[in-house]
């Protein structure tokens, strides 16, 4: 195989389809940043989940008469349901906020705000705080074995509030997935349609190569190499558009709820880490396509 | 070197086959004019002894390559062992005379070396030693016909097959690439030469195969095209 020959065949081919080119490669771009921006939303998904997993608490509140009596959870009441929380094998830990404690941490939350002045230390509850062992069943049975028991006003499953923000998330890797795909089916007929046009415009020279006895090799890699060369030009402006997008758009728009630790910032590293999934799954992709288009409607 | 033995050629859109039943042998070094009206099989012929299609029945050795037998990934080295010229002598428009040779070459994958030595070698040969950079537009028929030749010939082929190579040409200048097929005859190639042009048959007084109605209905060591045609 003569590498100078097929670059030469190759470049004359995208040269000369020069518009279809372009249409290829942005085409594909657009898909492969879609494919990207769903994956980085499913990574920031995962680590999300893994922040939060470590700080989310079901929260027992125990009713105002407990609440006030004891101090440091060691009457009965508090006592037996701590107890029963701590023989689950769903549950981590166990820990106890009582109110003055409770009103200690609002004090700090809303320090400054006139909330803060309005609360008294009576008008919070003492808390059971739970860290679950199984994220998955835990909640549940708490929330089951503490329902009706005597001395609990209410229980708060964290994970309730968390699993919006979840939500949000996941519907953003749901729709640019979908229209990633959307897009990937108009990648895929152009890059079809363009290997067909492409190798329609050079009948002549695959009949001449046909008649002196190249290998099919020689005859169908040019057009291969053509389709693979746009899907990674695509993959790599999607994967500058990625970086792109996270410099100058997702930065600022995150960088208030990431700097209070609600969501995990959108890495460098991260861009970098999809870039060249993108690059094969362009190059795959391609290949595949003008394979299968050489195989089923051109006849070489 | 070129052995049909009974071949059936049927293609699905007409109940007459194109070849019935035809056994030709030509020899290593032989030069075969293959005549006869259009429609007669002689493309047919030639389709086959390139593996452009194969025989319903029968078979066709080419060297010692059983055609209709060879596996798809063999062919490229039976059509490389064929030469191949035609009436529209299928030169690339967008590359000069010595690219259109030389591009024979670098698709079975000759080096660059090779290459820059036999292409001007083989455009002497052919009479268009000076003529390497002209674009085949530039060249009048007869030119063109030359350089298809000239890449036709210049991996030295065991045969090489014309298929009305002088159909688009004038008299004189159908003479003078007569001349140049002998002379690639005379270098030991086997030449086969489809062709209606009854004043090259009867002058060149070499074997004549006619076929009429897909079968063989002449075959003479030293014949003219035909009396009274």
């Amino acid at each position: 195989m003569r590498a100078d020959f097929v670059t030469r065949e190759v470049f004359t081919g995208l040269r000369r389809n020069v518009t279809m080119t372009i249409a290829m490669v942005l085409t594909t771009a657009i898909s492969l940043g879609l494919v990207g921006t769903g994956l980085l939303a499913v990574r920031t998904i995962d680590r999300t989940e893994q922040l939060y997993s470590d700080r989310v608490e079901v929260q027992v509140a125990l009713t105002a008469d407990v609440s006030a009596a004891d101090t440091d959870c060691s009457q009965p009441v508090c006592q037996g349901l701590r107890t029963t929380l701590e023989n689950s094998p769903l549950v981590d830990s166990v820990r106890f906020e009582s109110q003055q404690q409770a009103y200690e941490r609002y004090l700090e939350l809303f320090e400054g705000q006139a909330l803060a002045d309005v609360v008294r230390p009576q008008s919070l509850p003492a808390t059971l705080r739970v860290r679950l062992a199984d994220q998955e069943a835990g909640s549940a049975a708490v929330v089951q074995a503490m329902t009706g028991q005597v001395g609990v006003r209410n229980i708060i499953d964290q994970r309730d509030v968390v699993a919006k923000l979840f939500d949000f998330l996941g519907g953003v890797r749901n729709v640019t997935f979908a229209l990633a795909l959307v897009q990937a089916v108009a990648a895929l007929l152009l890059i079809s349609n363009t290997v067909q046009v492409s190798a329609y415009t050079r009948r002549t020279e695959v009949g001449v190569m046909r008649l002196v006895g190249a290998t099919r090799w020689y005859t169908q890699l040019p057009f291969l190499i053509e389709a693979v060369v746009t899907g990674v030009v695509g993959a790599l402006i999607a994967s500058a558009g990625l970086l792109a997008g996270k410099f100058l758009f997702i930065d600022q728009l995150l960088s208030g709820i990431v700097s209070n630790g609600v969501v995990p910032p959108i890495e460098l590293s991260d861009v970098v880490w999809v870039s060249p999934i993108l690059v094969m799954i362009g190059a795959g992709v391609a290949a595949v396509t003008g394979y299968v288009t050489l195989r089923l409607y051109v006849r070489l | 070197m070129i052995r049909l033995e009974r071949v059936t050629k049927t293609y699905k859109t007409s109940s007459r086959p194109a070849l019935d039943r035809v056994s030709v042998n030509v020899e290593k070094g032989e030069f075969v004019f293959l005549i006869g009206p259009s429609g007669s099989g002689k493309s047919t012929f030639l389709r086959l002894l390139l593996r452009e299609d194969v025989p319903t029945r029968g078979s066709i050795f080419v060297s010692d390559m059983d055609v209709a037998k060879l596996p798809r990934r063999r062919v490229p080295k039976l059509r490389q062992r064929i030469g191949c010229v035609f009436q529209d002598f299928r030169l690339l428009p967008n590359k000069t005379v010595g690219e259109n040779v030389a591009f024979a070459l670098e698709v079975i994958g000759k080096s660059s070396g090779t290459i820059r030595k036999v292409v001007p070698e083989v455009l002497d040969l052919v009479g268009l030693g000076g003529k390497a950079e002209r674009l085949p537009h530039e060249l009048s028929g007869g030119e063109q016909q030359r350089v298809a030749i000239a890449r036709a010939f210049v991996n030295r082929p065991l045969v090489l097959l014309a298929d009305e190579p002088t159909g688009n040409l004038d008299p004189d200048t159908s003479q003078d690439i007569m001349l140049l097929l002998e002379r690639i005859n005379r270098t030991g190639t086997t030449v086969v030469m489809a062709t209606h042009d009854h004043s090259i048959v009867d002058s060149m007084r070499r074997r004549v195969v006619e076929l009429d109605m897909g079968q063989v209905v002449r075959d003479e060591v030293r014949g003219v095209y035909g009396v009274g045609r």
